[in-house]
């Protein structure tokens, strides 16, 4: 499975599961950090955003397809919540760049194999499955649109 | 008590002043020989963004949860833990945390079933020491590890199951989730992920008091007229009262369970930790839907 993983998320799993559990927890701190804000049209029009209901924290994403197909992933959590930031994080530096179909074809199951359940608790990462779940459904819907 | 309380002139009114220390406490006993302070909050990485210097982090369900069964820890699991974070068994031990002490009143509430004699919370938490602009630090945790024994839980006293509800009807159940998961119109906090219970509603009986209405707009505890009128009079609890609390996964209910024992003086409550997620997925218990609490199921 994991070897057909877009190559961004192939790197980001293989970072985790390198490192020793515990230092896992910095690396998610680092996502968390670098999560970018969001570009002026969303921020000032926070009606396009979709909440996760599944996280436990406020984390809104939007999703965009341009006309060559490429998906473009935005999303926004508060400072307070630095577990979902860093979920989110992960996925926009994950699916950066990559087509629809490459979107699409990304293992449901992404998260779990981060080797961060151990670190952050099964229930945690339920959060994350659920984010990846959305993203995936609004890149459906904007293409049939 | 072996670090001297805090003589603040709010914590007077409670029931029990000496459980609960304010910032400024804090600030003064950061490194008083015995005292540790300890960071317990819902989400697991708000710790490594900046924390009260010199606290520890202890998580709810990384550490304090059995990975296997859905229990808690057991004697020698906690005290690999607590020894870990330089806790011994004298101690005093202050957690604070985020979301009104939601999480830390929890692992007071575990601490309590080991029987750690000296556990206090931070009036306010995380919210109010930030509020205050006080110091926060990203240095990783530096415990050093000392000697905890190895003490079995006691889940007699403060700790409830299924069957001890079965038999508690016609004692007050305190159901402490939002009006929305009480009713029947959800089983999950608004916002707040589905955890898998099949029904939707309350154990009969029980009287809806949101958890979060013993908290101000601060984050600190309110006051002993507020809480009185909560739940004596809102909640018609009474001295003498045996009493049960719940929520969804037991959590919420700590926080409960600590105002109507530490702060209000109920003495023998117990915290239903099974909750909804339990209860509305157990075969043939009797459940109530609606705003109302409903009345005393028949025996069956």
């Amino acid at each position: 499975m994991n070897d057909t993983l877009p190559e961004a998320l192939e790197e980001i799993r293989t970072d985790f599961t390198e490192l020793e559990v515990k230092d896992r927890l910095q690396l998610l701190l680092e996502f968390s950090n670098e999560l970018p804000e969001l570009p002026a049209q969303y921020s000032e029009h926070p009606d396009l955003l979709e909440r996760v209901e599944e996280c436990q924290s406020p984390v809104f994403i939007f999703v965009d397809v341009d006309a060559e197909k490429t998906v473009h992933l935005y999303a926004t959590a508060p400072k307070e919540a630095p577990t979902t930031r860093g979920f989110a994080s992960i996925l926009v530096q994950g699916l950066a760049g990559l087509s629809v179909d490459e979107v699409l074809a990304v293992p449901d199951d992404y998260p779990s194999d981060l080797g961060l359940t151990a670190a952050v608790s099964p229930l945690r990462i339920r959060g994350m499955t659920a984010m990846l779940g959305r993203i995936k459904r609004q890149v459906r819907e904007k293409v049939a649109a | 008590m072996t670090v001297e309380v805090d003589t603040h002139a709010k914590f007077a009114e409670y029931a029990h002043p000496e459980r609960l220390v304010s910032t400024d406490w804090v600030a003064a006993h950061l490194d008083t020989p015995g005292v540790v302070i300890v960071e317990s909050d819902e989400d697991v990485l708000l710790y490594e963004t900046g924390h009260i210097p010199g606290a520890v982090k202890i998580d709810w369900h990384t550490d304090l949860n059995d990975p296997v069964e859905r229990d808690y820890i057991d004697g020698a699991a906690f005290a690999e833990l607590l020894g870990s974070k330089g806790i011994a068994r004298d101690t005093t031990v202050v957690i604070y945390g985020d979301k009104n002490n939601w999480w830390a009143a929890y692992a007071l509430w575990v601490f309590t079933l080991f029987g750690h004699d000296d556990v206090r919370l931070l009036d306010g938490g995380r919210a109010k020491w930030e509020a205050e602009g006080r110091e926060y630090t990203t240095d990783r945790e530096s415990a050093e590890r000392v000697d905890y024994p190895v003490v079995e839980r006691d889940d007699r006293g403060i700790r409830a199951f299924k069957e001890d509800v079965l038999a508690h009807f016609g004692n007050p159940l305190i159901d402490v989730r939002s009006p929305e998961e009480f009713s029947g119109a959800r089983t999950t906090a608004p916002a707040y992920p589905e955890e898998g219970a099949l029904r939707a509603g309350h154990i009969p009986t029980a009287q809806n008091v949101p958890w979060g209405k013993a908290a101000a707009d601060d984050g600190t505890f309110r006051s002993l007229d507020e809480l009185n009128a909560l739940y004596r009079d809102g909640a018609g609890l009474a001295e003498g009262d045996d009493v049960i609390a719940y929520c969804r996964i037991g959590e919420r209910s700590s926080h409960t369970w600590f105002v109507l024992t530490h702060l209000l003086g109920f003495e023998g409550v117990r915290n239903y930790d099974g909750s909804w997620t339990e209860w509305g997925s157990a075969v043939r218990v009797p459940i109530a839907t609606g705003s109302e609490p409903g009345a005393v199921p028949a025996a069956r």
